[in-house]
């Protein structure tokens, strides 16, 4: 196999246009998911508001991601929308997964270690915080 | 009322609240949660959960722009996120045993305390670059140029600055906001940063923090879709038209006069809360 040349250290205005990007790329993403699943949503222009005054607990749940995904592929509205929340949310941790990466890049060996601590508590409110 | 003629309306209130929120410079959070509750009689738990998600879309949103512009200070955020997100973990395990009378009292203090400390000047000072021994070992500092010159600072006081954040991160958690009032108080004051590198990178800083709770709010049926979405473009909307107001027009004295709604809205918070009709 032949030797990767050493890739030169990222520079932190490099880095910062690289999370840009990201949040951009993101939230686009997010934000279009989202139009596509209201403008579904709103095809049935006699159905009745939900009853927000009372709270029963909404039916987006992260344990049913698998569900979340197969209905946003039959185009069900509410799943579509669901999908653009997820995403929205996916987009800030996104982000921290970018810092780890472009710190180690930097060898800041402290700094991986202080955004993967981040990291560390997102993905235990996303898949352990309902417990 | 059928279910588009209510997202319209959720929509529109948005909208202003989002407007109002970037020129008060509160946030559109603060003000969508209490509206919602208080006009459209909107369980506190789904208000806190739609305005919980567009925080995280108008952070994302106004941070591309101020990380292109090397404000913000990615270490420094990063550092501080720590605080935040196991602040804002707590905050959104508060909310589910916390019940809404007491949420909505809480929720109505923030709301005067952040009218109040909006009458206050600011000292747009440049931050302080003396050394502080604790920040040179945690490389918290930096500098950004501004007019052809540039600034250096760093941070002071970092176990004070950390506490705050932890504080604002468990307000955002059990509130549904970003908190960037309290953020901006622990960079600015408690830190002795530079104001624009600590508005900016508080700005960074609320996304993360409101991610941390989202997957509590998530599984516990706080985010309703129908409600979430209309919030969502509607705030976002209205803070980047905020945001584009303020660099044109005077502000001042609208501010003054916003100022007031929101003390009003906190001053009805406090007693719907305390008469347990929220």
């Amino acid at each position: 196999m032949q030797e990767q040349p050493q890739r030169p250290a990222l520079t932190d205005s490099q880095m910062d246009s690289a999370i840009a990007n990201m949040l951009r790329f993101g939230i686009s993403l997010a934000a279009t998911l989202m139009l596509l699943g209201g403008w579904f949503y709103l095809q049935h222009p006699t159905m009745q508001p939900t009853d927000y005054a009372h709270f029963h607990g909404s039916s987006v749940d992260l344990r049913n991601l698998g569900k979340v995904l197969t209905g946003a592929r039959l185009a069900d509205s509410t799943s579509v929308l669901e999908l653009g929340i997820v995403l929205l949310i996916a987009t800030p941790i996104a982000r921290v997964v970018l810092c780890v990466v472009d710190f180690a890049r930097q060898r800041d060996k402290l700094y991986v270690a202080v955004s993967f601590g981040v990291l560390l508590v997102l993905l235990y409110s996303l898949f352990r915080g309902g417990r | 009322m059928t279910a588009g003629i209510f997202a319209a309306l959720i929509f529109l209130t948005s909208l202003l609240a989002g407007l109002l929120g970037a020129l008060t410079g509160l946030g559109g959070g603060v003000i969508i949660v209490p509206v919602l509750a208080l006009v459209f009689k909107v369980d506190l738990r789904y208000a806190i959960g739609a305005s919980l998600i567009s925080v995280i879309a108008t952070s994302s949103g106004s941070a591309v722009a101020y990380v292109r512009q090397g404000l913000s200070n990615v270490r420094i955020g990063m550092f501080l996120e720590v605080a935040t997100t196991l602040g804002a973990l707590l905050g959104a395990y508060l909310t589910l045993k916390i019940s809404t009378h007491w949420i909505a009292v809480i929720f109505g203090c923030v709301l005067m305390y952040s009218a109040a400390a909006s009458f206050r000047k600011r000292r747009k000072h440049a931050g302080d670059a003396s050394p502080d021994r604790m920040a040179t070992a945690l490389r918290l500092r930096g500098s950004y140029t501004e007019n052809g010159v540039c600034h250096e600072y760093a941070a002071h006081r970092v176990p004070l600055g950390f506490g705050i954040m932890f504080g604002a991160g468990t307000l955002s958690g059990l509130l549904g906001i970003g908190s960037g009032a309290v953020k901006v108080l622990a960079m600015d004051m408690a830190m002795r940063l530079p104001f624009k590198v600590s508005t900016t990178t508080s700005n960074f800083m609320i996304g993360v923090t409101a991610a941390a709770s989202a997957g509590v709010y998530l599984a516990r049926g706080y985010i309703d879709p129908g409600l979430a979405l209309p919030v969502m473009l509607g705030v976002l909307g209205g803070s980047l038209l905020g945001s584009k107001l303020l660099v044109k027009a005077p502000v001042a004295t609208l501010r003054v006069v916003f100022s007031f709604v929101i003390l009003a809205l906190g001053a009805e918070m406090i007693f719907s809360g305390a008469t347990g009709r929220l």
